[in-house]
């Protein structure tokens, strides 16, 4: 009896979850132009959407902006969190850490304004380069906080045996250390990833008039209405997160794998 | 390693700390001090606290993301409670993490296909007999979409703190004759309101700044923090008075995480 109300509870919970977004892509195959009453199936709204330039374009923008940004975080996020085990006071690591997670906390709006403040201060057009520069900026803090655990399971005495075998600064740091920690930066990577695709409010303030990613697009189109191309894109999207969710799940299992191998061999 | 090496690998992320988390912040308190004309005065903030619009936006503001969290953790404590007691929880988990990939805006379109004239909801409510009704721009269906998207966020973190729970008390309270419900009230919801906290944190802050759903949710009748920074930066060109908002909306953020805060006794459980 009570299991019984304790899964109908759940089926309702993820009912609900789930029924906007089947409910955004089943329209993305009706013929009508509007979200009411399924008037029978077709691709043309998928036909429409790709064969709209404009759309394609931000498409690409949106991801060009995702993968190099991602990149670039994970690049400094990870010598971020290099520096953040290294230091040896207390206070300094503590102080690191909170000023590392004030835009983890921020809400979008303060993010996106204050770095408009910023780049209209610096006079930096606003456009691709500002919206690299922010998503940079949003996806570092989730980079170091993915890759920090890592860095504390790895023990002192790896890196000594290393040392004491004769091992320079740069060996130590790439045949050591990242070997080590890859797992949490590609976790990082992938969140980094995942932040710069959701993101609009930060994006929305700093995009300026000639240039836009997918979240600024929807949301102008949205506004305007209806248009079954915006559910053909959100069908595609689904496909490309679950595609994302896949990937990472793949290499958080592999290099679980991997850890449970090595363990096997050492033992 | 030498200490001269290793500083060179901290320049970049120490350079990012200080100019795009340190400076924006000093940047958007500086530049409350200023109005339009570009003087430094007090004037935004004297008038901000004297306008009864300002407050009671402010006001409505905070009321709505409490009440946002409220629904949330309402609907989200007894789902990773039941999700936590299922036989393949990751699955669920993951199923519950899913949604949150999904980009916020096509979900808040859907809602506004949902919500039409004509939509789903409507022919609903026509089907159990009540006839349409105006749902979409109401405050209601505002705070319904609110939720709808931060509920993943709530339980999230809820779950984590069930997870982090050592059944030995469970069971410990069990053998000392404690019924369900003490079991419940006195042991399991006190060492997972850790837990809950952290889901306050990640769902109340964020509600006081969603602008782009009180714009095609609400229809511009609720405005909260987020709206007034976003019209005030994009639309009036105020920025000035833009910042002295953003100031109050990073002091409401810092009360928040104040009273939500202590987050060292993560678990609760000694192990």
């Amino acid at each position: 009896m009570k299991h019984k109300l304790a899964n109908t509870y759940l089926i309702l919970v993820f009912i609900i979850l789930y029924a906007p977004i089947i409910f955004l892509i089943a329209y993305s195959f009706s013929q009508g132009e509007t979200m009411t009453n399924f008037h029978g199936f077709t691709w043309r709204h998928y036909q429409t959407l790709f064969s709209d330039t404009r759309m394609l374009a931000i498409v690409a923008n949106t991801l060009l902006i995702a993968l190099l940004s991602s990149l670039i975080a994970t690049l400094i996020g990870t010598l971020g969190a290099l520096s953040i085990t290294r230091t040896t006071k207390r206070v300094t690591r503590e102080s690191l850490l909170t000023l590392n997670n004030v835009l983890m906390v921020s809400p979008d709006v303060i993010i996106g304004a204050s770095f408009l403040i910023f780049f209209t201060m610096l006079k930096i057009p606003l456009g691709f380069g500002t919206v690299l520069m922010s998503h940079i900026a949003f996806e570092i803090p989730i980079v170091v906080l993915m890759v920090l655990p890592r860095l504390r399971e790895m023990s002192r005495s790896l890196l000594d045996a290393a040392q004491d075998l004769g091992a320079t600064t740069r060996q130590l740091l790439t045949q050591v250390i990242i070997p080590f920690i890859s797992p949490g930066i590609f976790a990082g990577f992938f969140m980094a990833l995942t932040y710069s695709l959701d993101d609009f409010a930060v994006t929305f303030f700093v995009t300026g008039n000639g240039f836009s990613t997918l979240s600024v697009e929807i949301y102008s189109r949205a506004r305007q209405g209806i248009n079954l191309e915006i559910n053909a894109l959100s069908g595609v999207m689904f496909l490309f997160s679950l595609l994302l969710v896949a990937g990472y799940y793949w290499i958080q299992q592999a290099s679980q794998k991997r850890r449970h191998r090595k363990r096997e061999v050492t033992s | 390693m030498t200490k001269r090496r290793t500083w060179v690998y901290f320049i970049p992320y120490g350079l990012w700390l200080a100019l795009f988390v340190i400076a924006p912040v000093a940047l958007i308190i500086y530049q409350s001090f200023f109005d339009l004309g570009q003087h430094f005065t007090l004037t935004n903030y004297s008038t901000y606290f004297r306008s009864a619009t300002y407050l009671k936006m402010t006001l409505n503001s905070v009321w709505y993301a409490f009440l946002i969290t409220l629904f949330t953790g309402l609907i989200s404590y007894p789902t990773a409670y039941f999700i936590h007691q299922l036989k393949h929880r990751q699955f669920w988990l993951l199923l519950v993490i899913l949604p949150t990939w999904i980009n916020i805006l096509l979900k808040a379109y859907a809602f506004i296909g949902i919500f039409s004239q004509a939509g789903l909801a409507n022919q609903f409510l026509t089907f159990i007999g009540i006839g349409p009704q105006q749902i979409l721009f109401t405050n209601a269906s505002f705070i319904f979409v609110a939720t709808y998207i931060q509920i993943p966020f709530m339980i999230l973190p809820i779950y984590n703190a069930l997870d982090d729970l050592n059944p030995a008390f469970v069971n410990a309270s069990k053998d000392l004759g404690a019924s369900t419900w003490q079991t419940f009230r006195h042991v399991i919801f006190p060492l997972t309101l850790p837990g809950v906290k952290a889901g306050v944190q990640a769902v109340f802050i964020p509600s006081l700044s969603l602008f782009m759903l009180t714009r095609l949710i609400g229809g511009n009748k609720v405005i909260t923090l987020g709206t007034a920074i976003e019209e005030h930066f994009l639309t009036t060109m105020n920025w000035g008075m833009g910042s002295t908002i953003g100031v109050v909306l990073i002091v409401a953020m810092i009360i928040v995480m104040l009273l939500t805060g202590d987050q060292k006794t993560k678990g609760g459980t000694p192990r």
